[in-house]
């Protein structure tokens, strides 16, 4: 086993025992918390497939995760409502359904998103992905049908067949097999012809086309995974939090789920879970010693960017084998 | 709907376009001259108009608010630059983004420390306070009209510094070639703290302005820093003249957006729909443009870069 493994095999392990020492101990607020990292850990995995696989820096994943995130609010609202949704579609307030319809939902916004960003490269597609979510989030605070600027609420958290949800720890569950499931499909990914194609986008795009590969499908079909992945960790979010606002959309949003793949380790398979760990840990820390937490977060993570390179990874289990 | 008031509205864009492009001529020379994606300008923009809001209260003038804005910002700007940004510029814009967003963490924050979380107001100086009269017969006010005055001002100047004095000359070879102009001894580490505040007194200058028109308050900063990015994607990064059009393109198509399509989706529609549907169009309308833009010009109308 090499260290980066032992280091994965122990974040993942904390992460679960954590949970199950608080539901021990009686302290369900610890579960909310490892849930929360769980989620966002699961949303920067679909993001590192775009950014840390594809080197596809997008500023706009809130977009992906607020739209999960809208797709559980609306769907489990028209089922607790028992109004039907459109064209004869009714609501639903089942988690594997929920699911589907976000990942098919981001999937299909992403791809003409990610058709029309992939046309410009750099700091071009930095801002240009920025733009579309900004698209999406004034749409969602102008658009009054589900809210608007005051956020959809969930009154009753969405049901999976043969598990009390709204029990702190069963959730808790669902959304760390789906953690461990994302990272399965990001170490599958890697491990594929597609994912060598994809590292030889991101290294030597015209090398890449050299050889008879086009890298605009390769890295669009990145983006697409990329965001049916956050989008799935958008409707656990909503699910967590009863609730779903355009903050989910913010580029603020946006923007952290970039610092928790850089806390972590760019590109590495548990970059994201250990990022995610982190900046909860560093939300809960600093938030209980001073209101002022955002600028200590930002000094560290000015100090991370500046002087830690590789992120929490790089400092335990050593430097990147590639890239 | 009558013509006065059409004229109206496309001053305000104007007004809107000429306050986006001081952000933008900042941004987009930052980028172009180092290379270098700064998130944190809007939060210079914030600066700016804090140091003119507090100034301005603790001295009654206005005007002596505005010059401190200038001075804040610039100095906010040079501290950034020698502290952080100038170990930025080796390295890809990944780490510029990320290093640029813990300073607005830092900055929002700090701000938030100093002044407390409720809004401060900045009044309008009596010297530009009142309206003047348009052609056709309606009246405009004459702070925003003075706005525009100091944005096409400022274009003009930005115009004669970049082509005309030896600064500017200095900031073209640096733009074309950094090893070369240090090569022929023009101390490139000084020449890039002066562009970085040169942007960042643009933007506290715009946020001072923009200030009295509407709150100071700590997140003000990133709607502009937005829109500023619009702009300079829409013009080419690098190019002041393209962020100039794009900032009067993107003024004025968002504020005719948001007068014009509820009145006009009203031909079709029921007011009280087409009035929600035309917000919300209007709000996506300058991105919309942007993404046709890019679609058939990737790299922006006027990009200094080919």
């Amino acid at each position: 086993m090499t260290r980066e493994t032992a280091v994965n095999t122990g974040l993942a392990l904390l992460l679960v025992a954590f949970p199950l020492a608080a539901q021990a101990m009686g302290e369900p607020f610890y579960i909310t918390l490892a849930t929360r990292a769980a989620i966002l850990a699961l949303a920067a995995v679909g993001l590192n497939v775009a950014l840390g696989l594809g080197g596809l820096v997008s500023f706009g994943h809130a977009a992906f995760f607020g739209l999960g995130g809208y797709a559980a609010g609306i769907l489990s609202t028209h089922a607790f409502n028992a109004e039907p949704l459109f064209l004869g579609f009714e609501g639903t307030a089942s988690m594997p359904w929920i699911w589907l319809v976000a990942a098919v939902l981001c999937g299909l916004v992403a791809l003409p998103i990610g058709a029309i960003s992939l046309r410009t490269a750099g700091v071009y597609f930095i801002m240009i992905t920025l733009a579309f979510a900004q698209m999406i989030y004034y749409f969602a605070v102008s658009w009054p049908a589900y809210g608007g600027e005051d956020g959809l609420s969930i009154f009753v958290r969405d049901t999976f067949p043969g598990v009390n949800t709204a029990l702190p720890l069963p959730f808790f569950l669902i959304c760390y097999a789906l953690l461990l499931g994302g990272l399965a499909l990001f170490w599958l990914l890697r491990g594929s012809r597609f994912g060598a194609a994809l590292e030889g986008a991101r290294q030597n795009p015209v090398r890449l086309a050299a050889v008879g590969i086009a890298p605009f499908g390769i890295r669009l079909t990145a983006f697409v995974v990329s965001a049916m992945v956050t989008g799935v960790a958008g409707a656990l979010f909503a699910d967590l939090n009863k609730f779903v606002s355009p903050s989910m959309l913010s580029w603020q949003m946006s923007g952290e789920l970039i610092v928790l793949i850089i806390l972590g380790g760019k590109g590495r398979l548990f970059g994201p879970v250990a990022g995610a760990m982190l900046y909860v840990l560093i939300e809960y820390v600093l938030g209980g010693i001073t209101e002022r937490w955002q600028f200590f977060l930002g000094l560290v993570l000015l100090m991370v960017v500046l002087f830690a390179r590789g992120g929490l990874l790089g400092l335990l289990a050593g430097k990147a084998r590639h890239g | 709907m009558s013509v006065e008031l059409l004229i109206e509205q496309l001053l305000n864009g104007l007004q809107l376009g000429m306050m986006l492009f001081l952000m933008a001529a900042g941004l987009t020379l930052i980028f172009g001259v180092m290379g270098l994606i700064n998130l944190a300008h809007g939060s210079l923009y914030m600066v700016g108009a804090f140091a003119c809001a507090a100034v301005a209260t603790a001295t009654g003038s206005f005007w002596i608010g505005l010059v401190a804005s200038i001075a804040a910002a610039a100095a906010a700007g040079a501290l950034m630059e020698v502290v952080v940004i100038r170990r930025l510029y080796e390295r890809d814009h990944l780490d510029q983004v990320l290093a640029t967003f813990a300073l607005i963490l830092i900055f929002s924050e700090g701000t938030r420390w100093l002044f407390g979380s409720f809004p401060l107001y900045l009044n309008i100086p009596p010297l530009l306070q009142g309206a003047v009269p348009l052609p056709g017969g309606g009246r405009y006010q004459l702070y925003r009209l003075a706005l525009i005055g100091v944005g096409g001002g400022v274009a003009l100047g930005l115009y004669l510094l970049i082509s005309r004095t030896r600064l500017g000359m200095r900031i073209r070879a640096g733009e074309s070639d950094r090893e070369m102009i240090a090569a022929l001894g023009v101390d490139i580490r000084t020449l890039y703290t002066v562009v970085f505040a040169l942007g960042a007194a643009l933007a506290g200058l715009a946020g001072a302005m923009v200030g009295a028109l509407q709150s100071v308050q700590v997140g003000m900063g990133e709607p502009a820093l937005i829109l500023a990015f619009v702009v300079i994607v829409i013009g080419g990064i690098g190019s002041i003249k393209g962020a100039l059009f794009g900032a009067i393109l993107v003024g004025v198509v968002d504020t005719m957006g948001r007068f014009l399509l509820p009145k006009v989706l009203a031909l079709a529609l029921p007011p009280a729909q087409a009035g929600a549907i035309g917000a919300a169009i209007a709000s996506m309308l300058i991105y919309i443009v942007m993404a046709l833009i890019l679609a058939l010009r990737p790299r922006g109308l006027f990009s200094a870069q080919a």
